[in-house]
């Protein structure tokens, strides 16, 4: 049943992957592109591209889209608990014996190191996407202003305390206004 | 904490959470200013073992934080309506959107939207790194170099493409022999 399929597939896919969304690509060429043929190369990196733009977790939303693809809702719905079943069953183990884990010193000092080389992945991620974000997009110089003015100032109102919220929905209104009013298009 | 609430809550970051995994960060901070059963303290440490473990960064930590509101209900209900607005909205858009994909108010949107995300993303990183580090409290030599020099060797072997839970289990051996140093 390609139900069950597409939730074993995604599920494989999220347990055996580390380091977030952006490591998942490669294996999910290999898996739902060459083995599955449930999509093509470039209809991937399509999704790929526009699970960052929608909101929620990127793996996710890749997930819903090949789900989607192949048996619509219910397939994108099978798809994407399939994405999240690891996370559910392998977190909460972790932390039902988290605290009685760090009680012990040893533990706690791996710890220590562990986050230490976890906020350098963080920041190599984070590199990655500003890079493609605010850097890398197009020719225009304009338009790399713009990015970086967003950029910084979706910074700026975070550390102040604005909620992110309310960051959102000024800058999905700005793009709006921009293009009814300054390049006159509806 | 109701369960009720927790679905509100994390319905809320489903759906405005722009960017990716990393992108929930932000406004799980959010929530350990509102919340007293979750502290910013917790919040780091639950982050980090997310990022050791497998699955998407950002749906293990909204899982984890589930589970510290709620026990294993809450671990459940805050992962299903993380995602549900994303199912909702792919379901009812993939096909217009695969049609409108040039269209000049889509495209302009999302050009200002990824931008700003990866700025919210940035200023919920920097409270979490600067807790690594220990700079909360003092300053730590020790800390720092480890910090800087592991940037660097991530940085250095990315083209390698190593697996993230090498740098995992190396941070993990630096830390029992020398947690006294950067703890």
């Amino acid at each position: 049943m390609l139900y069950f399929q597409l939730y074993f597939e995604f599920l494989r896919i999220g347990l055996f992957t580390f380091g977030g969304g952006y490591a998942m690509l490669p294996i999910m060429i290999r898996v739902i592109a060459e083995k599955r043929k449930w999509v093509s190369h470039s209809e991937l990196t399509d999704y790929f591209a526009l699970g960052q733009i929608f909101p929620g977790v990127l793996a996710v939303n890749t997930s819903i889209f090949v789900g989607i693809k192949q048996k619509g809702f219910l397939g994108g719905l099978c798809a994407s608990l399939g994405m999240i079943t690891p996370s559910l069953i392998v977190i909460m183990l972790v932390a039902t014996f988290f605290e009685t884990f760090v009680e012990i010193e040893i533990i706690r000092n791996a710890f220590s190191g562990v986050l230490i080389a976890a906020c350098a992945l963080i920041v190599l991620a984070v590199y990655k996407i500003f890079r493609q974000a605010c850097l890398k997009t197009g020719s225009s110089v304009k338009l790399t202003m713009i990015s970086l003015a967003m950029f910084k100032g979706a910074f700026g109102a975070i550390l102040f305390g604005v909620s992110p919220i309310i960051v959102v929905l000024i800058t999905a209104l700005a793009g709006v206004l921009f293009t009814v009013f300054v390049q006159n298009v509806r | 904490m109701t369960l009720l609430n927790i679905a509100y809550e994390f319905l809320k970051i489903g759906l405005f959470a722009v960017g990716g995994g990393l992108a929930v960060l932000p406004f799980l901070n959010q929530l350990a200013y509102k919340y007293d059963w979750l502290t910013h303290d917790e919040l780091t440490n639950m982050i980090a073992i997310s990022e050791s473990m497998p699955g998407p960064l950002g749906v293990n930590v909204v899982t984890f934080v589930g589970f510290r509101a709620f026990g294993i209900a809450g671990g459940f209900v805050a992962t299903i309506a993380l995602i549900t607005p994303s199912v909702i909205l792919i379901t009812l858009t993939s096909r217009a959107l695969q049609n409108h994909r040039d269209s000049r108010l889509v495209a302009n949107v999302f050009t200002l939207l990824r931008p700003m995300s990866v700025g919210l993303i940035v200023g919920a990183v920097l409270p979490l790194i600067l807790t690594a580090i220990s700079l909360n409290s003092e300053f730590n030599p020790v800390a720092i170099s480890a910090f800087v020099a592991f940037v660097i060797l991530v940085f250095a072997t990315d083209k390698y493409k190593p697996h993230p839970l090498i740098f995992i289990a190396i941070g993990g051996i630096f830390g029992i022999l020398f947690g006294e140093y950067i703890g």
